[in-house]
């Protein structure tokens, strides 16, 4: 089989793709902020001794982590107005989802990184007569954080290949522009392909460093 | 100074600590001992609230906290507020190991207290010079031998300034020529007048410092006395059976031929 390959056409949309990975990237990092914080809150809350609070906040982990994330897209953005009776745009549902999404996986890494930390430091902490607060602002929360760093950086290469779905709520990230130029140019070839190579570029160096500080860690 | 009245305390359906009661004036010091499983490092937690009563009352200096009424339990604050009056000392050290010596130190002071960070320095290489490990102020925790680390450890203890000291089988995990350099820190302490319980196997260390020797086993106190009066001439048949495990290895021979 032959194919001519030509590239040189992808450098007039250069623009709508600076626009896609714009997207891309700044779905990640605000997914990624908020995910973080609702990952801390479910953590702390499911590690209290609070069965009624802890309960729901457990299930409503499983039900993220246990659903695909399309469809938790899907339906925040359709079904979800139905109930509330507010229209989301695409863009807030897709927030929404994916900030949740996140959520529910980081909470996991957090509660096993706050878990992770010898009762010996709880002890000590309050035995300094620490309120619970302190005991995890100084001495519980810099040990596990450490521990979650590399999960963590883990977790955020997937939400960055996650954020690709926002493509079928018409979110403009790198994907869906890809679609918007094979659409006007035909050239679906090269066009995905370098959109791949484009997510290859920003995730390598993600996986990379989370190597390394896994290893730094380990020692 | 500390009294304890009628505690009990059990873990599922093990009872622990069956209607314990223990007295320590002020300056006293109380030593600890008994088979493992004894209760004896309970009852030490139960001094400091680390592991709370079902039932009794303790009392450390002024405070008193009542768990006669079951279901009430202390807030957070309270508990806090309680346990910063009493230092305690663990087995396995629990020095932070993300913080350096002196940070370790101020740690207490500067969280829980309140003191200025530069009073607090100050405070804390004092109490460094006192256990010796003044030039170890820089260090992290990882870098220092076991001894060093239980004496870092009994230094953050005094830096919250305790009015009683609590020590949890402190020289247990020391390999055994690191213990003396432990024990001479708690030797000074009690010779400054600090009340103290010791949760210890050191039978020699406990004849020598403690002035009550108290010998548990299976929760209930077994036998309690003046320390070398229950070391060297024990009354009851368990507690002879216990200290006769130590006699050949852990007192002078003076000291098994005068018993």
């Amino acid at each position: 089989m032959h194919y001519d390959w030509s590239f040189g056409f992808l450098l007039q949309y250069s623009r709508v793709i600076g626009v896609g990975a714009a997207y891309t990237i700044g779905f990640t990092v605000l997914t990624a902020v908020t995910g973080f914080a609702v990952g801390c809150v479910v953590a702390i809350a499911s590690l209290s001794n609070l069965r009624f609070v802890s309960a729901p906040l457990v299930m409503l982990v499983e039900v993220f982590r246990c659903t695909p994330v399309l469809v938790q897209l899907v339906w925040i953005y359709y079904a979800l107005p139905v109930l509330i009776g507010v229209e989301l745009s695409p863009a807030v549902a897709a927030f929404v989802a994916l900030s949740l999404y996140g959520g529910a996986f980081y909470s996991e890494i957090i509660r096993g990184g706050i878990v992770s930390v010898d009762v010996g430091q709880w002890d000590a902490g309050r035995a300094l007569g620490m309120r619970r607060f302190d005991l995890m602002k100084r001495i519980v929360m810099p040990q596990a954080l450490k521990r979650m760093i590399p999960p963590l950086v883990n977790q955020a290469v997937l939400q960055l290949k996650n954020t690709s779905l926002l493509s079928v709520l018409a979110v403009p990230d790198l994907l869906y522009q890809g679609q918007l130029i094979t659409s006007a140019t035909y050239r679906p070839l090269e066009t995905y392909t370098m959109i791949a190579v484009i997510y290859f570029i920003i995730l390598f160096p993600m996986t990379r460093v989370a190597r390394v500080l896994e290893a730094r860690l380990a020692r | 100074m500390i009294e304890m009245v009628h505690v009990k305390k059990s873990f599922g359906a093990v009872s622990v600590l069956k209607d314990m009661s223990l007295r320590v004036p002020r300056g006293g010091v109380v030593a600890l001992i008994g088979p493992s499983g004894s209760g004896k490092s309970t009852l030490l937690r139960c001094l400091n609230l680390l592991t709370l009563p079902d039932s009794g009352a303790i009392r450390v200096g002024e405070s008193t906290m009542d768990f006669s009424n079951g279901d009430k339990l202390p807030r957070d604050r309270e508990l806090a507020a309680f346990r910063a009056r009493t230092g305690m000392v663990f087995q396995n050290f629990n020095l932070f190991p993300h913080m350096s010596t002196l940070q370790n130190v101020m740690e207490g002071p500067v969280t829980v207290l309140k003191v200025q960070a530069e009073a607090a320095r100050a405070t804390a290489l004092g109490l460094l010079e006192k256990v010796g490990l003044k030039d170890k102020a820089d260090v992290t925790p990882d870098k220092l031998s076991g001894g060093q680390k239980q004496r870092v450890a009994i230094a953050r203890a005094l830096a919250m300034k305790p009015q009683v000291m609590l020590f949890d089988e402190a020289t247990s995990a020391l390999d055994p020529e690191l213990v003396g350099e432990v024990l001479a820190v708690v030797r000074q302490l009690a010779a400054e007048g600090m009340t103290m319980v010791l949760v210890t196997h050191e039978m020699a260390f406990a004849r020598e410092v403690a002035d009550t020797v108290v010998f548990m086993r299976d929760g209930i106190v077994v036998e309690e006395g003046p320390a070398r009066q229950v070391i060297d001439a024990p009354r009851d048949p368990a507690t002879r059976a216990f200290l006769s495990h130590f006699h050949r290895s852990g007192l002078p021979a003076a000291v098994v031929a005068g018993s």
